[in-house]
């Protein structure tokens, strides 16, 4: 069904991705202002009417498509033009494999709401990362400066080493769910986890008063460390404080994008912006249930919806209540990053590669060797 | 559907393009450049031939596409250490000429 | 013609024309690496058309994700602008080059003429992920044990090499 898919698409570009992305901008200046007891951006107006400095980001991408289009002496020219668009369009495709609802059916007619219902939807993200760096190294190399040329070179080296543990951190993850598509994940993550399960499997033990203990079966409580480790490595990723030293302003003035200005600059600007977006998807629907209501199953909603509205009705609500979670889910991701953005001091250029080579890694190879061993051990006392 | 043939023969023809680089340009990045385009056609004969003999239902033949894994490995391992040689070329002769790395010692 | 096959011939015709214009780009080394960016991005989506699907992932992610990003990092840290390497005395080096490379295509082709099959239906989750895993750690798992000592010592190797003097 192509309309549908190009519905799905376009609804992801515009609402998800296009709209959430400038709103970004308004929430991160807000959320500075708070954690600096300031006021923060209010002062945009229109006729008087300010809503709380709703109209900021509308006022900067108004700022930034009147000013000049500037191409430096010296610089490949060609290369020079397409780095921003080469950076911006990873970011923007990410998204396609992030789930924002569940499966439906109506009858006889299904709907899964995610664009690429791929197989193999995490190796697409890694390898759409893996792409993103070219954006950065051809910024910083055509644009003729000895500033942006070491903050590429910065750049390539830092997003080099942390695909790898990217990659190796969520090893464990893929073990537990056994698949690489996020859809299914977060089917797996429909349901509840019983946190006393190991006195069962390993002892025999079993009460009905323990049973009742749970927690949603999330990816964080399976994979804590996992969660740690592979948003420290997704956000290195994205070169946002307090891991940006590709674009160091107190060393290398502004790095990669020092020579760029207008809206080319704004494409650099918003693709990390909706990095923030894709990150927190990312992370919603690895580690927090996706869109999954907690303790609520769809099964439990349908069937007991159903028996009053009919199934049909109580399907669609699920559809409602899902992409709200979801949305819930992704809106607190976002202030959670916001908030590491504004506490943490920035890292100096070695101990980034030293967290990522010495500790990140030999700490997502422990992770993969022990829920290796757990699993193993589950099974053979299943 | 795509003739088999014509997977080859694109295949051949990047080998080529891979062996002039390596025999004609005097950059050795671009010789280990070249290097890696040969290797890459290589490894699309093997994915195509892969694909001609897919093995049966149930029990898929997946030689070639392994084939083209190990090659990928071996192709990333042979980056790092060429480019490591690049590197301590260039702090001994200024340069990344292979003319000028023709002597056998220093 | 179907449509895979249209979108093959788009993309072979993609990977050849970048590939020629990373040997003919003589002047700049960067812009060649970036044409062999092409050719592998055109290369993983002729391997999607192949139903290799695990293998298009890969191509990205380690040529055009990993080692093309290392060659560039080479030339930016060699800061190799514009750099010209006059033919000079090499002229007849070249055209030898050229001719064997042309004769071995030539060979390549004479040998391909007739006698290749059709390619047939493949077998339900030929390709992907689950399928070459299971082959991976069964049947070719002594080479996956080799292949990891190789980058091991891949790694120690290059460390070595690019390290600075440790007297300093």
């Amino acid at each position: 069904m192509p309309v549908a898919e190009i519905l799905k698409t376009l609804f992801i570009l515009l609402v998800v991705v296009g709209g959430l992305a400038p709103l970004i901008t308004w929430i991160e200046r807000k959320q500075s202002a708070v954690m600096q007891d300031r006021i923060g951006a209010n002062r945009a107006d229109i006729g008087g009417l300010t809503l709380i400095g709703l109209f900021h980001p509308l006022a900067d991408v108004l700022k930034l498509l009147g000013k000049e289009d500037f191409v430096p002496a010296g610089a490949n020219r060609v290369l020079h033009l397409l780095a921003p668009l080469i950076a911006a369009i990873p970011a923007v495709i990410a998204f396609a494999v992030i789930p924002y609802g569940g499966v439906y059916r109506f009858g006889d007619h299904t709907l899964s709401l995610v664009v690429s219902d791929a197989d193999w939807g995490m190796l697409y993200i890694f390898a759409i990362a893996s792409l993103a760096t070219y954006g950065t190294v051809i910024a910083g190399w055509s644009s003729n400066n000895g500033w942006s040329l070491l903050g590429s070179m910065r750049a390539s080296a830092q997003m080099i080493s942390y695909e790898v543990t990217m990659g190796l951190s969520l090893v464990g993850i893929f073990m537990v769910f056994q698949t690489l598509k996020l859809q299914d994940m977060a089917l797996a993550q429909d349901t509840t986890l019983r946190v006393f399960g190991f006195l069962d499997i390993f002892f025999g033990l079993s009460h009905p008063a323990i049973d009742w203990i749970r927690l949603p079966a999330w990816g964080v409580f399976y994979q804590p460390l996992a969660f740690l480790l592979f948003l420290t490595c997704i956000m290195a990723e994205n070169k946002r404080p307090p891991f940006d030293l590709p674009e160091g302003e107190s060393e290398i003035i502004a790095g990669y994008h020092l020579e760029y200005s207008g809206m080319r600059f704004g494409l650099f600007f918003m693709s990390e912006f909706i990095q923030v977006v894709v990150i927190a998807g990312l992370m919603t629907a690895l580690f927090l249930g996706g869109w999954s209501i907690p303790y609520l199953s769809t099964q439990t909603i349908v069937a007991g919806v159903g028996r009053f509205m009919g199934t049909g009705f109580a399907t669609g609500l699920c559809v409602l209540l899902h992409f709200a979670a979801f949305m819930l889910k992704l809106g607190a991701m976002i202030w959670f990053q916001m908030a590491l953005r504004w506490t943490l001091p920035r890292f100096r250029y070695d101990q980034v590669m030293d967290l990522c080579w010495k500790v990140i890694l030999p700490l997502s190879i422990a992770n993969v060797l022990v829920t290796g061993l757990v699993m193993l051990l589950v099974q053979e006392a299943a | 559907m795509i003739p088999l043939e014509h997977v080859i023969g694109l295949s051949a023809i990047l080998f080529a393009i891979g062996v002039v680089g390596v025999l004609v340009r005097r950059n050795v990045i671009v010789v280990l450049m070249s290097i890696e385009l040969m290797l890459n056609a290589v490894n699309l004969a093997f994915v195509g031939f892969n694909r001609a003999w897919p093995g049966s239902e149930g029990a898929p033949s997946l030689d070639g596409q392994v084939f083209v894994l190990m090659v990928i490995a071996v192709a990333a391992a042979e980056v790092a250490v060429g480019l490591g040689i690049v590197i301590s070329m260039f702090r001994n002769r200024d340069s990344v000429d292979l003319e000028e790395a023709s002597l056998l010692r220093w | 013609m179907s449509f895979a096959a249209i979108l093959f011939y788009l993309f072979g015709a993609l990977a050849v024309l970048f590939a020629l214009s990373m040997l003919l780009n003589v002047h700049n080394t960067v812009a060649g690496a970036l044409s062999l960016v092409v050719t592998m991005v055109s290369l993983a989506a002729i391997y999607v058309l192949l139903e290799a699907h695990f293998v298009a992932a890969i191509q990205i992610m380690v040529y055009a994700g990993a080692i093309v990003v290392l060659f560039l990092f080479v030339v930016m840290l060699l800061n190799l602008r514009d750099d010209d390497f006059a033919p000079g005395r090499q002229r007849l080096v070249r055209v030898a080059g050229a001719l064997v490379g042309v004769f071995a295509l030539a060979q390549f082709l004479r040998w391909l003429a007739p006698g290749l099959p059709e390619l047939p239906a493949v077998p339900a989750g030929f390709g992907g992920h689950r399928a070459v895993g299971i082959a991976l750690y069964t049947d070719y798992v002594l080479l996956v044990e080799l292949i990891a000592l190789l980058l091991l010592a891949a790694i120690v190797g290059a460390l070595v090499l690019a390290k600075r003097k440790l007297d300093s």
